[in-house]
Order: structure tokens, then C-alpha cells, then sequence
């Protein structure tokens, strides 16, 4: 018999981990001593309140049984007792006095503000993060690269359905990061729940925050304030290398900034523009504008039968390029390279009913933001 | 007075909405020196007043300033510190810029907005001349290069050893300014 | 026993007029509840638009930019149009009823408060008609979303705000004009019944922070159209701003929804016990404890903006601190109960659920105030899961028990028993199964306000919704219950509860167009 409990009992522990693992229902233990620390802080004060739920819905529970008028109970008369009263005030402040003490601890280590080794400068957009590695030359956005297909439920979602982005944050492991927060348009949140950081990106002012990665992995989170339209759908994937890995990384980066200038420079046809053009405007237009060119209007007007898509190319570039002062058209020649505007263009100019059959190379493109 | 605030006549109550409209209000000076006193949101001071003495203790710490450059509102404009990152000693006078170009063929007028992180070590950064103090002209296509000349004080506290200086350019041509 | 004469006073005038010119409370008050009903199912059909469009991941029914005007106004007219309304219906009929006055001291007044309200929800309804849509910033328009970033209709959102503020605030001076004034002549106020004493203190939150958000709507207002810069860092203000000025009304605003209900469960818990209320000078102190430290928690609802570590430490120790006049009430309701003889009638089942709901949310609350746990918890679905026990199975349950309650006083006529419970039970299960859910996803990981989510949240996602539209779907069992028992439901005695204790069971059923014109003793607590 007591062999069959202890079966029971090992089946249970394992089958519930499982059932733990398949249906995300906790807080996560997090890869950072502050996000164990939150973590065990957040258990700790659950395990409390659950155990005054208890007492007290106990004692309410056997009320509301034992002295029913149903089961013949008379009503006794007393309405006060000071003792009891003085008790049950003392009691909460001792346990919230219990309660304080390890998350003060917790706060004044999260405020640390010693020296780091990288530093890391989060910019939010609507609807992007960008990230710039301060002293190093290296910056890029970040941006959602779920298909609209399977948002629209029209192919099957992928298992990182809306949590995934085309460059990570790649950040080494066993380094002190200091993150500075700011913003370009509204108020966004930053939050990766496995380092347990959720920091405001104020417009105008700077915040910051710092983690330590214990462990090698991919972690994933959620821009956490409302930031307008398409605020659920700008992810933030943070994916944490060994320290080796992280320098050549870095290396990398800095060749793909070569490679690019001189791809700029290479002869490009139509259908390449074409195929690039269409990943581009998917990625960073299909927003607003929407993936058949109708827009939103007033606000997002339509790039399909356009007087300036399908007019002169000048203008078509410089909106591109310089954005459009006093609407939400950016400028995009501080987002994306020659290259990516010369094909984005040529795709507007020739998907939808617009049939210009213009090419814009980046050559095009280079010489305006060079004029600038 | 005495009958004109008591809170059980419609008068008195209606005193209590007004004061608390005007305190709705009141709230914003309040803000701006609980601010400046607690460096919230990194909000530094106006311009140093006191006294320059350009002295440096031999045995001063040494921290790290970064500089960190941001347009709002996807502004075309380039702008971008002279230097990212510099080692400096506390009570040590320094002198760096900021380079904007105006991208548009017109005249704008632009603002800095200065923010500190650790927002701790605000009110230990002083600007003794700062091109943020001033509202900005830029002709179009013009570009120029922006002063900034500052120190840090010996009172910086000890666990801070790295501070970031932001700024944030905005277009504020044809916008009315409230002095706050 | 009081008994009223009738032939001296003409009865309701005929007809519309009746309504639009009427000055008498118990007009006035079932104006206010018949409006905030319908307010609520207003705001229940958008709760039930994000709930369809949340019942699978994936964009179905509705476009991210119409999924957030449904958020922003489903949260408007919940606080603004359902609740408040209706704690001001339920003040108009009941205060004068029980401190013994013939009607509110100001009843010029009432009508006005009553009237200004239609008109002000008409034109925020009317923002989902215009060119851009609705306000699509979330109840809490933080700028520079709602100012630099927002739809041309902010500006009516605006003017509709200033609308429910005059409204709130001349109601709520109506409320405390009354109180200390028209008590019936012995009646002190620490003999006052729980809920005169509870809507007394939310009367003055009241007129201490609807002008607070009088005054940061009109400094959006100014940024939007007069180019000032309170929240716009470029001219020098700052957007954080904003939130500290909101969150000084809205913190207050929580209590302003929860603590008549308070006051609601504190009439009807002695009554079903047939016992006097447990320590009521404790109840009272405990009220104004909350209502004074809902003053100095409001960053509490910002602490991942950046505050100075003295800053979190300082919110986060006044919001624990809370939890103890919290405490107090729930140990009183509680003592109250034991060593009772209790029967279980609809307003005691929706009372209990208050109770225990209620604590699940404030303990949620508590754990919300743990400002280093709070980066995890901050703008999750926890947070919802949080807000809405306290306001659905916490200020909504109370206004159901209040209905049921006093129902019979005030149309003459006895609901249906088995149909308020069925109308209890279906409610509880639907209750449980939208909101609990939103706690697990919250904690996985779940940020709230987003119209589509990752696939580890769907099954949750899928349980709540299908509680949502349980909990919707019942709620028309209240709406004819109600009507059923107006129009002809079985005669109510004059005191239909047992234990029931206080002045407005010593008039007749359905209570009088006029009451205590001569003051009645009181020696009736």
C-alpha cells in the first residue's frame, strides 16, 4: 500500500511538471539572480495569501454552515470586542512587515548602480524596438516578421507565433548590461519576463535598467504599453550567447555594414528589387499602409492608384527618404539602408493596379540622402 | 471664513472643487522641483550659478560620461555627439559638442531636452553652458556645431562610476512654449 | 411603526415631463439605475467585442485600431456610465429613505446632475461614428498617445469627461449637503446606517478629485489645441506628468467605485444574520483610513516609469499599509456572520460572493503592491484579473445585492426568488471562468490591451471568453427578473426581510412618492 502512494505521489510530481510545462500558468523562474529573486519573492507572498484565504474563508465557510437558521441557530447579540479588534489590526502589520523586508532587499539590488560592461541603448518606435550598441557602431531595428498570412489565420501559425523578429538582441552572458530606455514617438514598455525587466520608453528622457544572463538562450517578451495601433505587435527577443560567441558576432556585424555600401553599388534588375521591395514593405509598411496598398485612410493614405506612387519618382523618394512632417510617414533614411528604400519604392511603384514599370536603384536613393 | 469653508454648506463644498481644480494645476510647479530635488526622470538643472573654481582634488575619481543623441518623432535631421563616450575627474571642467544638420529646405527652430541616467547622479551633473538653455535656429540645410560645457561634483555618490548624458531634439517650429 | 399620509401631497406628475422635471430622489434615483443598466450593457457589448475577437489567436472579427477604441470605451463606460451611476441611483433612493429626510437638500440640483449625464455619453458614443474613430488610448489616456498621437476625437472625449465631472461632483455635494443636514432630529452621525456613512466619504473623494481630472483633461485640452506643453517634453514638460496628475484621481476613483458597496454589505450581512453589525465605529474608522490612504499610493500604478528607489519604496509601503482597514472590514463582515442565524436569499448570496471575491482581488492587490514583483506584473493580464474582481464580483455584485434588497421597497412588489438565485449562481461560475484565467496568462507572460497573443495563451484566452459570454448572457436574467417584478410581481410586505434593521422599512411598500414629510424618531438604527 504505502509502495502504491509513493507511485501515486511520483506519478503526480511528474505528470503535474508536465502539465506545468505544457500550460504556462506561473511566472517564470527567469536566467537572472533579480528574476529568481522576483520569482521566489512572488511565490513567497502567493503561499501567504493563499494561507490568510484559508483561515479566513475557513472561518466564514464553518459560519456559514453551523449557524444557519435552517439548522435552528440562534442569533447571538455581541457587536464589537476590543481585544479581538486590537489583534486582528496588529496581526496584517506584522505579516506585511514580513512581507517588506525581502522586497526591499530585492528593490535597492535591483537599483544597483555599479560599474557595467556593455551598454545598451533601447529606443521604442511605433511599432519597433531599435537597439544601439553604445561604443561600438553598431545599431538596427527590430522588427516583427510573423507573415500577415498567419495572422490572418490564413496558413498555420508557427509556435512563435508573434514573438519573433528579424534581428535579435544578442547580448553575451556573465556580463553586467545596463540598458537606457528612451522613445521616439509614445510611451513604450520594454519586457522580457525571463530577466525580469519591464522598463518604461519615455519620450525625452532616458531610463535605465541592468541584468546579468545566467544562462545561454532565446528569451521573449512584449512591448507591456498600450502604444497605439498595432502595439501587440512589437516583440522583443533578446538572445543570450556565451561570451566568445557575442565578440564574433560583433565582428560579423561590422563586415555586414562593409558588404552592404558595396551591394549598394551593384547593378540591381527589376525582379531583385521586386522580391526585396516585397519582404521591405511586409516588414515595414504593410502596417499603416496595408498589404494590398489600401491604407487606413484618413490617416494611412493609399499607396494603390496614388497620384505620387504612380507620378514622378522624385517625390515618391524624397517622402520615402525624408518622411512627411506633421503625419505619422517617417523618415525612413535612418531606418533602412539604400538598398531596402530603392526596392520599396520600386515595389510600390509596380504591385497593386500601379504599373509605372520604373526602376529606382539605390544609386538613386544614395544620392539624395547624400544631397541632404 | 470659518462659515464660508464649512463642508456640510453647498458653498463650502463648492470652495473645496475649486481649490482642488487649482491644485490639479498647482501640481505642475510642484512636479517640476519635486524634479529637480530627486532628479526624477533624470531632469537636470537650469544653469550652474555657483562659484567655478576649476580645482581638482589629486586623489578625485575618475567616471565615464556617455552621450547619447535622439530625435523625436522621426525628425530627418542629423545629430550626433562630437565624442560618444570620455573619462573624466570629478570637479573637472570639460568642453564637447553636438553636431545637427538640418535635413529640410526650410528654417526650423529646434529644442534640446536634457535626461540623465542614473537619474541619481542628476543633480550632481552642472551645465555651465549648454546649448539645451536655448532654443535652436537652424536655416535650412544649415549645420553647426552645438557647445556643451560642464563638470561633475566631488558629492557624486561612490557606487556611481558610469552616467549617461541624453539629449533629445524636437521640432518646435510654431509651437508656443509654457516656462516651466 | 411611522405611517404616511397620503392624501396630503399630489402623487408624479403624467408622463415624459415627469421624468425630464422631476426633483424628487426616488425619481431622480431610478433614472440614474435604469441609465447605468443600460450603460452596462453598452459596455458589456464591447467587453463581448474583445472577448470574440481574443477567442482564438489571430486577427477574426475586428482591425487592432477598432479592438482598441473598444478597450478605451468598454473601460469608460464601465467606470463613468455603469458603476458611478449607479451608486448615485442607488444614494438618491436610499440615503434620504434612511437618515429619515423627505427628500435630498438639493433637488434642483439632481435633476440637473441626473440630466447632464445622457448628453455627455451621447457624445462620447458618438466619437465611434467620426472620421479616425473613438478614443483608441485606453481609459487611462496616457499622453502623448491621447495628446500629440490621438484621433481628432479626443477633443469630445474631453468635453464628455468635464460632462460626467460636473455631473459627479454636484451629485456627490448633493449627497453630503444632505447628510449633514436633513438627519432626522436624534439620529447622530455615529448612528448613521453603514452605507449613509460609506457614501458620506466617497461623496467627499469625490469632490476632491473629480476636479483633478477636470484639471488634466483641460491640460490636454491646452497642449492639443493652445500649443502648451504640459506633457510634451519638447516645450519643456513631461509626459510622466500626466500620469502622476491621472493617477491622483483615478487611485481615489477605485475606492469611490468599491466603497459604497462596502456600505451595500454592511446593511445586508446583519440583516441576513439577524444580528447587529460587528464592530461599526471600527467599520467607520476603517473606511476613512482607506479613503485618506488612497491620497498618497498613486504611484503605485507606475512603477516601472523610473521612480527614485525612496519613491517605490515610499508608494509600495503606503499601498501594503492598505491592506489593513481592508483587513479590518472583511474580519467585521465575517464576525458578523458567526454566531448568526443566517438564511441565504439573493442579496446575502451576492453579499458573501462580495466578500470572498472581493479578498481574492484585494489579495491580488496586495501582491500588485510589491513593487520589485510588480515589473512583472505591471500592464499583464494579472492586472486585469486584479481590477476586475474588485470591480465585477466587488462593485457589480454590490449593486446587484443592493437591487435585490431593496427592490421590494422600492416598486412594492417581490422578485422572483428562484430566478435571483439561478441569476447568482450562473453568475459566480461566469464570473470565475472570464476573470480567473486572466491571472495565469497574466503571470505567463500575457501584456493586456493587445488584440491578438502567442499561442501559449490560447487555451486561457479560450476559457475566458466563453465565461464572458456566460456572465453576459445572465445578466438578462437580471433585466427581466427586474422588470417581471415591477410590472407584477407578488406583493412585498413592508418589511420583507426578517433581520432587517433601519428607517426605510417603517414606510409602506412601494415606498410613497413622498416620505417623511414630519421627521421620524430614531430610535430605529
Amino acid at each position: 500500500m504505502r509502495y502504491f502512494l509513493r507511485f501515486v505521489l511520483i506519478y503526480l510530481i511528474v505528470y503535474s511538471s508536465n502539465v506545468l510545462a505544457a500550460w504556462d500558468f506561473n511566472m517564470p523562474i527567469g536566467v537572472t539572480n533579480t528574476s529568481q529573486d522576483i520569482y521566489g519573492l512572488h511565490m513567497t507572498i502567493f503561499y501567504i495569501c493563499v494561507a490568510i484565504a484559508v483561515v479566513v474563508f475557513g472561518v466564514m465557510f464553518w459560519s456559514i454552515f453551523h449557524h444557519r437558521k435552517s439548522k435552528g441557530a440562534q442569533a447571538a447579540q455581541f457587536h464589537g470586542n476590543v481585544l479581538v479588534e486590537i489583534i486582528w489590526t496588529i496581526i496584517p502589520l506584522v505579516i506585511l512587515v514580513a512581507m517588506a523586508i525581502p522586497a526591499t532587499n530585492t528593490l535597492i539590488d535591483m537599483y544597483d548602480s555599479t560599474e557595467s560592461d556593455i551598454d545598451i541603448q533601447i529606443t521604442g518606435y511605433q511599432w519597433k524596438w531599435h537597439y544601439k550598441y553604445i561604443g561600438e557602431d553598431i545599431s538596427f531595428f527590430s522588427i516583427l516578421t510573423t507573415p500577415q498570412e498567419e495572422i490572418d489565420n490564413k496558413v498555420r501559425k508557427n509556435p512563435n507565433y508573434l514573438l519573433e523578429v528579424d534581428n535579435a538582441l544578442v547580448l553575451p552572458i556573465n556580463k553586467k548590461i545596463r540598458f537606457l530606455f528612451t522613445s521616439n514617438d509614445v510611451i513604450h514598455a520594454w519586457w522580457v519576463p525571463d530577466l525580469a525587466i519591464k522598463k518604461d520608453a519615455i519620450p525625452g528622457f532616458i531610463n535605465e535598467s541592468w541584468t546579468r544572463i545566467n544562462k545561454v538562450g532565446t528569451y521573449r517578451g512584449q512591448c507591456a504599453e498600450l502604444c497605439g495601433m498595432h502595439h501587440g505587435f512589437m516583440p522583443v527577443v533578446v538572445q543570450a550567447v556565451t561570451e566568445s560567441e557575442y565578440e564574433a558576432w560583433l565582428q560579423n556585424q561590422k563586415t555586414a555594414k562593409l558588404a552592404e555600401t558595396a551591394s549598394a553599388q551593384k547593378q540591381w534588375s527589376m525582379d531583385e528589387l521586386m522580391t526585396t521591395g516585397a519582404v521591405v514593405y511586409e516588414k515595414n509598411c504593410a502596417a499603416c499602409h496595408q498589404a494590398n496598398g489600401l491604407g487606413i485612410p484618413p490617416v494611412f493614405p493609399a499607396l494603390n492608384g496614388s497620384a505620387i506612387v504612380q507620378g514622378d519618382a522624385a517625390e515618391h523618394i524624397d517622402i520615402v527618404v525624408n518622411g512627411r512632417q506633421g503625419t505619422a510617414m517617417a523618415a525612413w533614411d535612418t531606418q533602412l539602408s539604400a538598398v531596402e528604400i530603392a526596392a520599396v519604392i520600386t515595389y510600390e511603384r509596380n504591385s497593386w493596379d500601379n504599373k509605372t514599370g520604373d526602376i529606382v536603384t539605390p544609386a538613386d536613393i544614395q544620392a539624395v540622402i547624400d544631397n541632404k | 471664513m470659518k462659515l464660508f469653508l464649512k463642508p456640510s454648506s453647498p458653498a463650502g463644498l463648492i470652495s473645496i472643487v475649486v481649490l482642488m481644480f487649482v491644485f490639479g494645476f498647482m501640481l505642475v510647479p510642484l512636479y517640476t522641483v519635486f524634479c529637480e530635488v530627486t532628479g526624477l526622470n533624470g531632469k537636470t538643472s537650469g544653469q550652474y550659478q555657483g562659484e567655478l573654481t576649476n580645482e581638482v582634488s589629486d586623489n578625485a575619481r575618475t567616471v565615464t560620461v556617455q552621450f547619447i543623441a535622439n530625435r523625436n518623432d522621426n525628425l530627418p535631421w542629423q545629430f550626433s555627439p562630437k565624442q560618444e563616450v570620455m573619462e573624466l575627474m570629478l570637479g573637472e571642467r570639460k568642453v564637447t559638442s553636438f553636431r545637427v544638420v538640418n535635413t529640410y529646405d526650410k528654417a526650423v527652430v529646434a529644442q534640446a531636452i536634457p535626461s540623465v541616467s542614473p537619474a541619481a547622479a542628476a543633480s550632481h551633473l552642472h551645465k555651465i553652458e549648454c546649448f539645451c538653455f536655448q532654443q535652436q535656429a537652424l536655416g535650412a540645410s544649415e549645420s553647426k556645431d552645438m557647445e556643451l560645457i560642464f563638470f561633475i561634483d566631488a558629492s557624486l555618490p561612490g557606487d556611481i562610476t558610469k552616467l549617461t548624458l541624453s539629449y533629445t531634439l524636437s521640432d518646435i517650429t510654431g509651437t508656443d512654449l509654457v516656462d516651466m | 411603526m411611522y405611517e404616511q399620509t397620503k392624501t396630503a401631497h399630489h402623487g408624479p406628475a403624467k408622463g415624459l415631463m415627469r421624468w425630464i422635471l422631476t426633483t424628487n430622489h426616488k425619481d431622480i434615483g431610478t433614472m440614474y439605475l435604469v441609465f447605468s443598466l443600460m450603460m452596462f450593457f453598452i459596455g458589456g457589448t464591447m467587453a463581448f467585442v474583445i472577448r470574440a475577437e481574443l477567442f482564438q489567436p489571430g486577427l477574426q472579427l475586428v482591425r487592432p485600431e477598432f479592438f482598441n477604441q473598444m478597450t478605451t470605451m468598454h473601460g469608460l463606460i464601465m467606470v463613468f456610465g455603469a458603476v458611478m451611476p449607479a451608486f448615485v441611483g442607488l444614494a438618491n433612493w436610499q440615503v434620504p429613505l434612511m437618515i429619515g429626510a423627505p427628500d435630498m437638500a438639493l433637488p434642483r440640483l439632481n435633476n440637473w446632475s441626473f440630466w447632464i449625464l445622457p448628453f455627455a455619453f451621447l457624445m462620447l458614443l458618438s466619437t465611434l461614428f467620426m472620421d479616425g474613430g473613438a478614443p483608441n488610448f485606453g481609459w487611462t489616456f496616457y499622453a502623448p498617445l491621447s495628446t500629440t498621437y490621438a484621433p481628432p476625437s479626443v477633443t469630445f472625449f474631453i468635453f464628455a469627461i468635464h460632462m460626467m465631472g460636473i455631473s459627479s461632483i454636484m451629485g456627490a455635494i448633493n449627497i453630503i449637503v444632505t447628510i449633514f443636514n436633513m438627519r432626522t432630529s436624534g439620529m447622530d452621525l455615529m448612528q448613521m446606517p453603514m452605507f449613509v456613512w460609506t457614501w458620506l466619504i466617497t461623496a467627499f473623494l469625490l469632490i476632491a478629485v473629480m476636479p483633478v481630472l477636470a484639471a488634466v483633461v483641460t491640460m490636454m485640452l491646452m497642449d492639443i489645441h493652445f500649443g502648451t506643453s504640459f506633457f510634451n517634453a519638447a516645450g519643456g514638460g513631461d509626459p510622466v506628468l500626466f500620469q502622476h496628475v491621472f493617477w491622483f484621481f483615478a487611485h481615489p476613483e477605485v475606492y469611490i467605485m468599491v466603497l459604497p458597496a462596502f456600505g451595500v454589505v454592511s446593511q445586508i450581512i446583519p440583516a441576513f444574520s439577524r444580528k447587529p453589525l460587528f464592530g461599526y465605529a471600527s467599520m467607520v474608522y476603517a473606511t476613512a483610513s482607506i479613503a485618506i490612504l488612497s491620497f498618497v499610493v498613486w504611484a503605485h500604478h507606475m512603477f516601472t516609469v523610473g521612480l527614485p528607489l525612496g519613491g517605490e519604496l515610499f508608494f509600495m509601503y503606503s499601498t501594503m499599509l492598505i491592506a489593513i482597514p481592508t483587513g479590518v472590514k472583511v474580519f467585521n463582515w465575517i464576525s458578523t456572520m458567526f454566531k448568526g442565524s443566517m438564511t441565504f436569499e439573493t442579496p446575502m448570496l451576492f453579499a458573501i460572493a462580495f466578500i470572498v471575491l472581493f479578498t481574492i482581488g484585494g489579495l491580488s492587490g496586495l501582491m500588485l503592491a510589491i513593487a520589485p514583483a510588480d515589473f512583472q506584473y505591471q500592464d499583464t493580464y494579472f492586472v486585469v484579473a486584479h481590477f476586475h474582481y474588485v470591480l465585477v464580483p466587488g462593485s457589480v455584485f454590490g449593486i446587484f445585492a443592493a437591487v435585490y434588497y431593496w427592490l421590494p421597497k422600492w416598486c412594492g412588489n417581490m422578485y422572483k426568488e428562484s430566478m435571483g438565485k439561478l441569476h447568482f449562481w450562473l453568475s459566480i461560475i461566469g464570473v470565475n471562468l472570464t476573470f480567473f484565467p486572466m491571472h495565469f496568462v497574466g503571470l505567463a507572460g500575457m501584456p493586456r490591451r493587445i488584440p491578438d497573443y502567442a499561442l501559449q495563451f490560447a487555451d486561457f484566452n479560450m476559457v475566458t471568453s466563453i465565461g464572458a459570454f456566460l456572465f453576459g448572457a445572465t445578466q438578462l436574467l437580471f433585466v427581466y427578473n427586474v422588470i417581471h417584478t415591477v410590472r407584477s410581481g407578488k406583493k412585498a410586505p413592508q418589511k420583507p426581510w426578517e433581520g432587517a434593521e433601519g428607517l426605510e422599512w417603517t414606510v409602506p411598500s412601494p415606498a410613497p412618492y413622498h416620505t417623511f414629510t414630519t421627521p421620524p424618531a430614531a430610535s430605529e438604527k
